[in-house]
């Protein structure tokens, strides 16, 4: 079987090589035009003029268009409230694209783009959080609330009470990878795109929209992403749509890609928040209730913000059972760029915030907060379940166990004396330890897009062609669900060809999004290969007298009755018999079923879980501060890959760690992202991992019937990277005795700050 | 004009426009597409290439590197690193071996990284691979691979060695072809590394006209050593200048290992650090601490001046048309030298504060304190206040302490994306501590902290 075993990427010897062929790299016939946006200056405003006459007449420029050129107000939203390709009246964030340069060349195309004139009427812009809530701009018609008990009545009765408010900051994906899309005309107006997208359906849907055609007329293809993050799952549908209006406007291909600074400036990051929260706890540390506020930061449109925030709710228990619990969600619209998925999609703002909160309780009763985690967790799977605040009971919770053994490998607690050892020795260096659990939550909370499809060929030399509705940006997904399809016809690895995901293969398919990928193609394949090897089992168990249900698919052969023969032979045969060697397969995911409104269901199948021990230092000179040292248990159930899945554990939490520490986005006063490119935006580099980095996954199951009782990986690790957060709030809580209440992301300015107030 | 240099071990000659860059060239005219654009202005690392001339090879962003920059040089790029019949590279297999890969698309600017550093013999991983961003894998399993290839040996078909070329119209062979040119055509733009011109080029998109390169001024590359002073050309690279550093002074040293990248240093020369007159470069603190000398030329003429009187006013320097930054002198040591650098990250970031110290004390007092900082102000400046309350004091924390409170007057730094006036400020005072603290033999960075 080539499950479970730790075979590479399946694009590992292409990737070294330089051979791996990304959107841009593919090659193009040689009279393709290049694409540029012009954007707006200007976070709110009117536009009064423009002209383009200097943009028209530039070098190669073939053609300019604005929004009044479009025969319809071309939308590139993924959500119902629609989002123009090209503003023309009212611009909403600096950044906003107003005009598309279709040129000989992307240089050309760029230095065109630099030459209009737009007087844009400014108009009052709301920027902040604090300036929209005030204001009360919001998405939907009110708040969203999920509550379970009576959080405010178990809080005023509690022996103790604290509150706090925390501010965590947005991430931009920072894919190495920037966006791109070609589109290649056909004949009678049909549109061939590839684009670098998590979601290929929606390109393909949104395409057709814009060139007023039939689905079935346009094919979207997505051989690989140079990373995604969730930042591929929308934010590609315009340079899509742009290729395929230029393309059918000009007849020649057409190719698009976002210089950096464009790509950072126009697309959507991570929501950044602000949490408030009231807490009422025992001296013993369990905690009765909690009053939430969420205020979460959209921007300009809605994009995928309605579930990223109602994912941040349900993630506000993370693993505590929190008998009353209030969750408020405000989704507040300002005029940035549009904030969008990103791994975790909400989780990890939610989890910060309950962390903070055990963090502060934990503080104010002075115990290791490792201890009042553990005295709030969930119930141990096998007794009676618990539920959580939106009613759904937590039947396969293993973080007790996984805790303990973590707490073993890790030695915190001799760990957790030294560090105060050292403080108390050390009067500028301090150092600072701390374990957060994560509990994540796997399926898509929107129900109907737990649902994939698969279309499998095992063709007459008994090789064996895969695709599936999934999309490939690094995580392994074609290795592990090629390794599910060698499994089921019990052949090598190598015989299953991995291609592009393609529209025209697999319809109707679903974002490759939260952590789902593997779970849902890995069965929608494996249902397509029984298909075919249900076919092949009856033909040689007719042929053999013996029964179907005996026949065995093992290394390279079949085995039926006494009798042994090749996989080749016995496809050979089977063709020759006119038997069907291809199929479809499709998979729903069982059990679900959720009520976002009311904020009562079963949105997941099941958790994922995991928790990490990081130990810093910080300089409570200038603030500097670094991760010394980081363990992690994780729990990817039977994994299918173990050597993909420690990799995307090790990943995750590197970028965890960086989005509550280096990664600082800073708009300016007038709207305008400062933190536009790779000089001013610091994620993690190669130093900036732990010295010491040791990840192992949880030799356990998944309770639900997954495939072959895996558990998704791609999100959940991500919040490993909060123990980085609370490890700082720690070492700084030694410079004195007030709570930190670090922000996040904590930069060397923030802890330098923090840990002066502390010790004032 | 025609360029040549080696490709994966293919001679070329292109007639180019001077400022089209590898990368372009590499990826739309060569269809090389292996090499990847991630940021277009030096910081990702995902088009590095080999280059190898006669001081060895190098790694380089190919996005901010000019044709004419490799004239006589020999470049391999991501595709020339296997061998004959497809033959992986060690570092390539081992990227397999180790899980190094995967979403890709930085790989290949990785692997050349690493069989530069692999040619070269380093052991200095994270240091290697500063320059290159990776968002998927968190790196540990890039160095494994790293610290794995290191064990087998150097294929030879990546030792690639530099081609006997004539000059170039546009690159002048000496300092006096250059300074002649330039006396010429006082509106030209004189090219180094290209680290920071590449930028006008890839970002604003500006036609930059008269062009020269300078790389291949040789006599701009010495440094000579007296047992007084050590003379540095103003076309020394920062990578060049590191030994010397590291022998001589080494928190200087430590302070540039994180100045850029390694690709950044390989190509930066320290002239052009000090006559873009930044407010932020690294170096001007640094020599200014040193009471460096400035040696500038026109034409014939040459002048000299305390390195921190070039420095006028934010975007003016003490420099005129057609005048060049020919060298700069420095002592031949200085023991109480400390270059402290702050930055949101440690490796390739640009400094928010970056404080550079240099007291001398005899008999316990202060006799000279030359301190200055960048980051601070609009222009690379001595914190003549804080030096005033300094000398000629008893060298202990209470004077430090005291004299701390002095920075106020000498600096009102700005709020930007990189730090807030306030923290620059505080960061500025507490540096003079953590200088006090350094000379006195405590811990001091949390860089030297083991878990």
């Amino acid at each position: 079987m080539s499950v479970a075993k730790p075979v590479p990427h399946d694009s590992a010897a292409l990737h070294v090589m330089g051979q791996a062929r990304y959107v841009d790299d593919v090659p193009l016939p040689a009279n393709a035009v290049h694409l540029a946006f012009g954007t707006s200056h200007v976070a709110h405003g009117r536009i009064r003029s423009m002209d383009l006459d200097a943009v028209s007449a530039a070098p190669g420029v073939v053609a300019v268009l604005t929004a009044e050129d479009l025969t319809h107000a071309v939308d590139v939203s993924p959500s119902p409230s629609p989002e123009p390709l090209l503003c023309g009246g009212e611009v909403h964030f600096a950044g906003q694209p107003i005009f598309l340069v279709i040129a000989e060349t992307h240089l050309l195309a760029r230095k065109a783009a630099r030459l209009a004139r737009i007087d844009i009427e400014e108009l009052p812009a709301i920027l902040t959080i604090e300036e929209a809530y005030e204001a009360g701009t919001i998405f939907e018609e009110g708040p969203r609330i999920y509550t379970r008990g009576n959080a405010a009545s178990a809080i005023d009765a509690a022996e103790h009470v604290i509150e706090g408010s925390m501010d965590i900051g947005g991430q931009e994906h920072f894919y190495l990878e920037g966006q791109a899309a070609a589109a290649l005309p056909q004949e009678g107006g049909d549109m061939i795109v590839y684009s670098s997208s998590q979601h290929p359906t929606e390109v393909q849907h949104k395409v057709a929209d814009a060139l007023g055609l039939p689905m079935n007329a346009v094919r979207a293809e997505v051989r690989r992403m140079g990373g995604g993050f969730g930042g591929k799952e929308s934010q590609g549908n315009a340079l899509a749509i742009s290729c395929a209006l230029a393309a059918r406007l000009t007849g020649r291909p057409a190719s698009m890609r976002y210089d950096r600074d464009d790509d950072m400036t126009i697309t959507g990051k991570r929501h950044d928040f602000r949490i408030d929260y009231r807490v009422g706890f025992s001296s013993d540390g369990r905690i009765e209730g909690i009053e939430f506020l969420q205020l979460c930061r959209c921007g300009w449109s809605m994009d995928l913000s309605l579930p990223v925030a109602d994912r941040a709710m349900l993630h506000a228990d993370n693993a505590y059972f929190i008998p009353n619990m209030r969750v408020e969600s405000h989704r507040l619209r300002t005029n940035t760029q549009s904030a969008t998925a990103f791994r975790g999609f909400g989780g990890p703002q939610g989890m910060v915030g309950i962390e903070r909160v055990v963090d502060h309780v934990a503080h104010a009763l002075g115990r290791d907060p490792l201890a009042v985690r553990k005295a709030n967790y969930y119930a141990p799977m096998g007794g009676e379940a618990q539920t959580t605040h939106y009613h759904m009971p937590v039947e396969d919770f293993i973080l007790h166990d996984l805790t303990d053994r973590l707490v073993d490998a890790s030695d915190y607690h001799a760990r957790r004396a030294a560090v105060q050892e050292w403080n108390t020795a050390n009067d500028v260096l301090k150092k600072g330890i701390a374990l957060t659990p994560v509990k994540f939550g796997i399926s898509f909370t929107l129900t109907h897009l737990n649902q994939a499809g698969a279309l499998v060929h095992v063709y007459q030399d008994g090789s064996i062609h895969m695709n599936h509705g999934g999309t490939e940006m690094g995580q392994g997904l074609f290795q592990k669900v090629a390794q599910v399809a060698a499994s089921r016809f019990g052949v090598d690895l190598d015989r299953v060809k991995i291609s592009a995901t393609d529209t025209a293969k697999v319809p109707n398919t679903s974002a490759t999004a939260a952590s789902s990928g593997s779970d849902l193609n890995g069965m929608a394949v494996k249902a397509a290969c029984d298909t075919i090897r249900d076919r092949l089992a009856a033909f040689v168990a007719e042929r053999a007298q013996a029964k179907a249900s005996e026949v065995r698919f093992e290394d390279g052969m079949v085995h039926v009755g006494g009798e042994s023969l090749s996989f080749d032979q016995v496809v050979k045969d089977a063709y020759m018999n006119r038997v069907s060697l291809s199929a479809t397969g499709f998979y729903k995911t069982p059990k679900i079923v959720w009520d976002r409104i009311k904020g009562t269901g079963r949105p997941f199948f099941y958790f994922a879980y995991g928790a990490a021990v990081t130990e810093v230092v910080i300089d409570t000179l200038t603030g500097e501060n670094r991760i010394l040292r980081c363990d992690i248990l994780h729990d990817a159930g039977e994994s299918l890959n173990p050597a993909i899945d420690i990799g995307q554990v090790e990943g995750a939490y590197v970028q965890g760690a960086g989005w509550l520490t280096t990664e600082e986005l800073v708009w300016d006063g007038k709207g305008r992202l400062r933190t536009h490119a790779p000089s001013t935006y610091k994620i993690p580099a190669c130093s900036d991992r732990p010295d010491i980095f040791n990840v192992a996954l949880w030799d356990g199951t998944n309770l639900e019937e997954t495939i072959y009782q895996s558990k998704a990986v791609g999100e959940p690790p991500f919040m490993l990277g909060i123990s980085a957060l609370m490890a700082l709030s720690d070492a700084v809580a030694s410079c004195g005795d007030a709570y930190p209440d670090l922000d996040a992301p904590a930069t060397a300015e923030r802890v330098l700050m923090t840990a002066r107030r502390v010790a004032s | 004009m025609t360029v040549r240099f080696s490709l994966n071990g293919e001679s070329v000659a292109i007639d180019t426009d001077p400022t089209v860059t590898l990368l372009d060239w590499l990826r739309e005219t060569r269809g090389l597409k292996g090499t990847k654009e991630g940021c277009n202005e030096g910081d990702c690392g995902a088009c590095t290439v080999m280059v190898t001339d006669e001081g060895g090879a190098r790694a380089l962003n190919a996005c901010i590197l000019f044709l004419p920059q490799l004239h006589g040089k020999a470049v391999r790029t991501v595709e020339g690193l296997s061998g004959p019949n497809g033959a992986q590279h060690p570092v390539q297999s081992q990227m397999i071996e180790k899980h190094g890969s995967q979403c890709g698309f930085c790989t290949p600017g990785f692997v050349v990284s690493m069989a530069v550093g692999h040619l070269n013999g380093r052991a200095d991983h994270d240091d290697v691979l500063a320059g290159n961003l990776c968002r998927c894998t968190g790196y540990a399993p890039i160095v494994r691979a790293a610290e794995a290839a290191a064990k087998e040996p150097v294929p030879d078909w990546v030792k690639d060695a530099p081609l006997e070329v004539e000059p170039l119209g546009f690159a002048p062979e000496t300092a006096d072809d250059l300074a002649a040119w330039y006396e010429a055509h006082p509106g030209g733009t004189l090219i180094a590394g290209a680290t920071d011109v590449g930028l006008w080029v890839t970002k604003d998109l500006r036609d930059l006209g008269e062009v020269a390169f300078l790389n291949r001024c040789r006599d701009l590359q010495q440094i000579d050593v007296s047992d007084s002073a050590i003379r540095i050309g103003a076309g020394v690279t920062m990578a060049d200048l590191m030994p010397l550093l590291r022998e001589r002074f080494p928190s200087y040293a430590e302070m540039v290992r994180r100045y850029g990248s390694e690709q950044v240093r390989q190509a930066a020369t320290i002239g052009g650090n000090i006559a873009n007159g930044s407010p932020i470069g690294d170096n001007p603190p640094a020599l200014i601490a040193l009471g460096a000398k400035l040696h500038l030329r026109k034409g014939s003429e040459r002048r000299e001046m305390p390195i921190e009187d070039f420095f006028i006013d934010y975007g003016k320097q003490d420099r005129a048309p057609g005048e060049f930054v020919e060298a700069v002198t420095i002592p031949a040591s200085a023991p109480h030298l400390r270059c402290y650098k702050i930055s949101k990250r440690f490796d390739q970031d640009i400094s928010a504060v970056c404080g550079c110290f240099n007291v001398s004390i005899e008999d316990g007092i202060v006799r000279e304190a030359r301190i200055a900082f960048g980051g601070m102000a609009g222009i690379p400046k001595r914190a003549a206040h804080v030096e005033a309350a300094l000398v000629d004091q008893p060298w202990t924390e209470e004077t430090v302490r005291s004299a701390m409170k002095e920075m106020g007057k000498d600096f009102t730094p700005l709020t930007d994306m990189r730090a807030s006036d306030a923290y620059r400020l505080m960061a500025a005072e507490n540096l003079l501590v953590r200088y006090f603290r350094d000379l006195t033999g405590g811990d001091v960075s949390v860089l030297e902290v083991t878990p």
